[in-house]
């Protein structure tokens, strides 16, 4: 019964519409998104589609890329602040094939940035849009596993229960022990999940100059923090939130002011501390910093050196 | 200048070859052809309809060839596909009683109009291998048939089956004893769960839905988990029927219906108890299942969780995983679980570190608090 479409591959491009989705679609999405900047912190059910990556994979950030991206943007798809990685480089192949999409790996460069748990170093500007995939868009989730009865304590306001268990954690072991979806709460009102970024990177969504977008494709929740709003890490007057540092600068370029990431060199407990966000740490790199393990990191292959 | 080693794009290439090379296995033995697949492992490709919410039989038996049989990546291939199909509307409602029954059985009557019929199962089996059909073509020499083999050759041979078979939950409707199957006010279109969001609590057919996507082996798990206590449902079969049900589509344009064509499903009725209330008098209660191809597990893993979930609206306790929408609907969909627990395997050492640096610290800080306490106290005051 039956009548197939031609199934489309490689040489009938057209078959799949401009970044795959279709225009309606694309337009449902934008109108969640509307919904979710005028209400910011506030998560949006949408019609999360079927996406031809894997559910929990970045589903709900690639379906706002598609739904905002044109002709014109540039792209910057991160994963753990890196561009390399290998589902960034999947996710960015994904553009470049359905959207013929200008991708870069410049922070400043791009308009768009597809990012999973960072956020990149360099200060973000006015026209930026930060898209964030998030696998649990609910920060109450752990604490209430029902949705019935999340959405009653969003519409009331009633975070009793999170600050419960911030204190528990205090009385426990004399601080917050989250260290990465850390809650915030956006504009005095919604407290909203921040997608798995470390708290270290929660101080910069606050008043951030940049437009930034959070797709659940899995949850089917599209939130927003439009540009300059105020984003506050939830803490206690005599516990205030404080974000990790380490004992050492970056081993490549000497940064001091980066969230690091640990390579293991060998066996007899040897490490290295580098950025996590790969971009910033090659710019300063280009700019003459030398941190005091480049030299054997070139040695055992993680950097080459390029005349 | 020192730049980052990236070899990520490179190595993801390769691993397309690799699995490309592993799904072929020895290239000395022939290729699996997608029609073999289609015709000789129909019950696979039934399950991959299911859980790829789309009916058709090629594209499963395709689906299935190039995920090398992995029933949950060709379910996935299957709704990868589907969400890119331009939808041109809604066919009538399939009415399953004017089904063309392969089989049809009954636990609650021992006769009963259209009469039992046992068809193609796998029910009276000895699970003995057939080492005959380790043989490309096994040559089966009809003189050692294995005694059982009565079907009687020839097509014509074959008695006729009745051609009105009433479903059982409808002989007991007449008689007021089963809970009346009525559609919501209005009849509204039913949802669509691929395109909406689902809210909660989900109504029925948001449920059924669901379940009907659901990953078999899940929706069995829930269907036992009622059975064996954790959830109160004592239901009987009251029918499962397997057959061919045509679908048929009014055109706009043409103001009445065109026979598309048929769809084979697999349908399950249970009938439970229900103590029933002040309003209404003591009745049956129904569980429903409904699947494409033949798949009796899933149908009737369904119409128990279908029963355990109508509980709310019973005014019956909801204590159970299978009695609980959220828990069934969130957790059976199993493309979406896969996905999530698979993601497990993508870098995380960005929050790794963090926990590491935490526990680093508390440690640290820890063992300082020790060493402090275990000083050598000064001169005890008495």
């Amino acid at each position: 019964m039956t009548i197939h479409q031609s199934i489309p591959g490689e040489d009938t491009k057209p078959a799949y519409n401009y970044a795959y989705l279709d225009e309606q679609t694309k337009r449902m999405i934008r109108r969640a998104l509307l919904k979710a900047v005028a209400v910011p912190g506030y998560q949006v059910p949408f019609g999360s589609r079927e996406m031809p990556l894997a559910r929990g994979w970045g589903t709900g950030g690639i379906q706002i890329t598609a739904a905002i991206i044109g002709p014109d943007d540039k792209l910057k798809v991160i994963d753990q602040g890196a561009d390399d990685t290998t589902n960034a480089v999947s996710i960015r192949r994904f553009f470049e094939r359905t959207a013929d999409a200008t991708t870069t790996e410049m922070t400043e460069d791009a308009t768009i940035i597809q990012t999973r748990h960072r956020i990149p170093e360099a200060p973000l500007t006015s026209g930026q849009i930060m898209v964030y995939q998030v696998p649990q868009p609910e920060p109450l989730r752990k604490l209430e596993p029902r949705e019935l009865e999340t959405r009653k304590m969003h519409a009331w306001a009633e975070y009793g229960l999170m600050q419960v268990k911030l204190y528990e954690n205090i009385a426990r072991f004399g601080e917050v022990t989250t260290t990465y979806d850390y809650p915030v709460s956006v504009n005095g009102r919604y407290v909203m999940a921040p997608s798995p970024i470390p708290k270290f990177d929660n101080p910069k969504m606050h008043m951030s100059p940049s437009l930034q977008l959070f797709g659940a494709g899995r949850e089917k929740r599209i939130y927003a923090v439009p540009p300059h709003t105020s984003v506050r890490s939830l803490d206690f007057e005599d516990h205030p939130f404080r974000i990790q540092s380490w004992a050492e600068p970056c081993g490549l370029c000497g940064a001091k002011d980066s969230y690091l990431d640990e390579v293991v060199t060998d066996d007899q407990g040897g490490r290295m501390f580098v950025c996590s966000d790969s971009h910033y740490c090659e710019t300063r790199r280009e700019q003459g910093h030398r941190g005091t393990m480049l030299a054997d990191a070139s040695a055992s292959g993680l950097v080459e050196a390029k005349s | 200048m020192y730049v980052a080693v990236k070899g990520g794009e490179a190595a993801i290439l390769a691993t397309h070859d690799l699995v490309a090379e592993a799904r072929r296995g020895d290239a000395a033995v022939p290729e699996l052809a997608v029609a073999q697949i289609r015709e000789q492992m129909g019950l696979a490709c039934a399950r991959v309809m299911n859980e790829g919410s789309l009916y058709d039989p090629d594209l499963a038996a395709l689906a299935l060839k190039q995920a090398q049989g992995d029933a949950i990546e060709a379910a996935f291939l299957m709704r990868a596909y589907r969400t890119t199909l331009p939808r041109f509307g809604s066919t009538e409602p399939v009415d399953t009683a004017k089904m063309a029954i392969r089989r049809r059985v009954s636990a609650t009557y021992k006769d009963l109009p259209g009469g039992q019929v046992l068809g193609p199962t796998y029910d009276y089996t000895h699970r003995l291998f057939d080492f005959a059909l380790m043989d490309d073509e096994p040559q089966r020499d009809p003189s050692s048939a294995p005694t059982g083999h009565l079907l009687p050759q020839g097509e014509k041979d074959r008695a006729p089956l009745d051609a009105f078979m009433p479903r059982v939950p409808d002989i007991l409707g007449a008689e007021g004893l089963m809970e009346a199957e009525v559609p919501p006010e209005g009849d509204p279109r039913p949802f669509d769960l691929t395109r909406e969001p689902i809210a909660f609590p989900a109504d029925r057919d948001v449920r059924l839905q669901a379940m009907a996507r659901g990953d078999e082996g899940f929706m069995l798990g829930l269907g036992y988990s009622v059975q064996r206590g954790f959830g109160n449902t004592h239901p009987f079969v009251g029918e499962i029927r397997v057959g061919e049900v045509s679908v048929e589509f009014v055109p706009e344009e043409l103001g009445f219906a065109v026979d598309l064509g048929e769809i084979t499903l697999t349908e399950c009725q249970m009938v439970n108890q229900f103590a029933g209330s002040k309003e209404v008098p003591p009745q049956f209660t129904r569980g429903y299942g409904l699947s494409f191809g033949h798949s009796e597990r899933k149908a009737m893993s369904m119409s128990l969780v279908d029963r355990a979930l109508k509980s709310r609206e019973f005014g019956e306790a909801t204590e159970y995983p299978a009695q609980q929408d959220e828990f069934v609907l969130y957790h059976s969909d199993n493309v979406e679980a896969a996905g999530f627990v698979e993601h497990l395997k993508l870098p995380h050492y960005v929050d790794f570190q963090g926990e590491l640096e935490l526990i680093r610290r508390i440690r640290r800080e820890r063992e300082q608090r020790l060493a402090r306490e275990n000083e050598p106290l000064p001169e005890a005051a008495e």
